[in-house]
């Protein structure tokens, strides 16, 4: 948890960024999906990223997992350039969970295993260290019960968990997530959400998250709300709010409540009640 | 030991799923034990009758033990071997391009292959002058090269190892046009195409103890990188993004994986030919009785795909005799008679 009198719309005391951006640009042929993107990610909070379909959220995580190579710009990590790193060493410090997981005849323990992989390596023996690694991230995800399983035979739901546990069970200290709350019920994504907070701010790891549901992602820390190829915004959610990013961003008008001091998503949907009461 | 099984607590093995452990070893030995019993079998079937077979073994001689111990049996363990490679490549094709319908032959290495055997035997008939070296190094070896040559043309077609897509499609490519280039030739000199089908059918009727003792060392040299790779390909099957985010060279890995795939067809292909669906159908029939792990695989599919090529070589010897069926033949009914029944079983359960 914080410290007591620290709020989290002060900025962190940490020098350097868990993984920073800047002007990064990306595209695909001739179609520019990220354009000249700025971003800086302090250690110690859970940042969300929001934004309309295709608006380049998933390549902007696989940007900065080094997933994909920009057309400019400059990517840190740990104020590193991104490249320099040894392949290894940077899965050590920087884990992705990518949107869908597949299907296969791993089991579930097997699968979270190769989370520590940077780790130990081709032909190493996992030691303690990485089974208590390995155990904890399946505690804490829930997906214990389902060591033996082969992935295949699991629900997309209980897929995502053994992913999330995998990539947790790497203890990287960047951990970019796309849609980690995909496929699940909203008992579990709020589950996810509290692990992703938990981790944040107990393990001071960066973690960067792009998540669907509004509500959810107005749990978070902080905000960076894209645009179709740019950023619109980032700061804290009150920042976000109080500019209505989120309507910019969407190009439409989008209505957020405020509920014993959490933030809601309400659909500007007329409930039914209403309607019948207008017709009748 | 992969990660999953080390050092973990009695609790944790427990998780694991004991079946999956407990399944493999039996697995395996049933396997081992039926080659074993086809391996003997092997020595009594031939062209003589079981009979004297069986007469030569209580009794040998001078004749009996040339036809058991140096033409029998290294056929036996050659076609063991054989199939175990194909096997092993094809384990190593349906992972490396996560497709269960991939082959050994999938990068043009059988077009390929067939070529070389071609462009040798007419050298040999036309004495080229210029192409005399060609004939000269032997079909096996023509083979081989051949198999080589169109695998290095697949990569450099696809510009690298970069995407597994564009592999798959320069191996269609180059196994279309070799193809055609082969048809070419045997149109040209229709003499050497008998030759040439007696090959392309499979044969594993020229191994001798040499040839077996060449797939043998091909097999350890192929094996063992490829147990010491099978994290990595644990890590392929959660999809190419994630193992490269892992921490994986994802070039170096399938460099290395199209290497051992490339030196076990190419060798196989040169001493019994295009022995066709052995290699896949081995590793799916390891997948539909045991749920394994990519190292296990690797391990059982070889030794699966062994018993099915001599299963398969035990029938070519013994359904027309005293003639013989091409061993391709008989691997092409037998797998093509497997899928179907996977297809209506699959058909049946949606």
């Amino acid at each position: 948890m914080p410290e007591a009198g620290r709020t989290l719309d002060q900025p962190l005391p940490f020098a350097t960024p868990g993984i920073s951006c800047r002007d990064l640009s990306v595209a695909f042929g001739s179609r520019r999906v990220l354009d000249r993107v700025s971003l800086e990610l302090a250690p110690g909070r859970w940042t969300a990223i929001v934004g309309p379909n295709g608006c380049g959220k998933s390549t902007l995580l696989r940007t900065m997992a080094g997933l994909v190579v920009p057309q400019a710009g400059s990517l840190e990590l740990h104020g590193r350039p991104l490249q320099a790193w040894p392949r290894r060493e940077r899965a050590r410090r920087l884990a992705w969970l990518a949107q869908n997981t597949l299907a296969s005849d791993l089991s579930a323990y097997e699968c979270v295993a190769l989370g520590r992989f940077a780790h130990i390596g081709w032909l190493g023996q996992a030691g303690p260290a990485d089974v208590a690694a390995i155990r904890r991230a399946m505690a804490a995800t829930g997906s214990l019960p389902w060591g033996g399983r082969r992935l295949s035979s699991l629900s997309g739901g209980e897929r995502q968990r053994v992913s999330l546990a995998r990539v947790l069970a790497a203890e990287a200290s960047v951990l970019l997530l796309d849609e980690p709350t995909t496929h699940l019920d909203p008992p579990h994504q709020e589950d996810i959400a509290r692990i992703l907070r938990r981790q944040a701010w107990e393990c001071g790891t960066t973690v960067l998250s792009a998540i669907h549901d509004l509500s959810l992602a107005l749990m978070a820390d902080r905000l960076i709300v894209l645009g179709v190829g740019a950023v619109v915004g980032h700061g804290t959610v009150r920042e976000a709010l109080a500019q209505n990013w989120l309507s910019v961003a969407f190009g439409t008008p989008v209505s957020i409540i405020s509920h014993d001091g959490a933030f809601l998503w309400r659909p500007r949907l007329e409930a039914q009640a209403e309607i019948r009461r207008q017709s009748g | 030991m992969s990660i999953a099984h080390a050092s973990l607590s009695g609790e944790a093995l427990a998780l694991l799923g004991r079946e999956q452990a407990s399944r493999f070893l039996p697995w395996l030995t049933v396997c081992l034990g039926i080659t074993l019993l086809l391996t003997g079998a092997s020595l009594v079937v031939g062209t003589s009758d079981v009979h004297t077979s069986i007469t030569w073994l209580m009794s040998p001689d001078a004749m009996s033990d040339t036809v058991l111990w140096h033409i029998r049996l290294p056929r036996a363990v050659g076609a063991w071997l054989a199939g175990a490679l194909l096997g092993l490549g094809g384990a190593i094709a349906q992972s490396l391009f996560r497709n269960p319908l991939a082959d050994p032959y999938l990068l043009g290495s059988a077009s390929g292959a067939a070529l070389g055997v071609t462009v040798s035997l007419l050298a040999v008939d036309a004495s080229l002058s210029g192409f005399a070296w060609v004939g000269g190094v032997g079909v096996t070896a023509a083979a081989f090269i051949g198999a080589c040559g169109a695998i290095a043309l697949t990569v450099a077609l696809s510009r690298g190892v970069l995407e597994t897509a564009s592999l798959l499609l320069a191996g269609i490519v180059v196994a279309f046009v070799l193809s055609a280039v082969t048809s070419l030739l045997l149109l040209r000199s229709p003499d050497t195409w008998r030759t040439m089908q007696t090959f392309l059918l499979g044969n594993t009727g020229f191994l001798d103890w040499r040839g077996a003792a060449l797939l043998g060392a091909v097999l350890l040299c192929c094996f063992v990188p490829a147990i010491a790779l099978s994290r990595g390909l644990d890590a392929l099957m959660l999809g190419e993004d994630t193992a490269a985010s892992l921490g994986l060279s994802l070039p170096g890995l399938r460099l290395m994986l199209l290497v051992l795939l490339s030196l076990a067809t190419a060798t196989t292909v040169g001493q019994v030919g295009l022995v066709g669906f052995v290699g896949l159908v081995a590793p799916h029939l390891v997948r539909q009785t045991l749920h394994v792990s990519q190292r296990q695989l690797l391990v059982a599919a070889p030794v699966c795909g062994g018993a099915l090529l001599q299963a398969a070589d035990l029938i070519s010897r013994w359904a027309i005799q005293p003639a013989e069926l091409p061993v391709g033949v008989v691997t092409a009914c037998l797998g093509g008679c497997y899928l179907v029944l996977l297809l209506w079983r699959r058909t049946r359960n949606a």
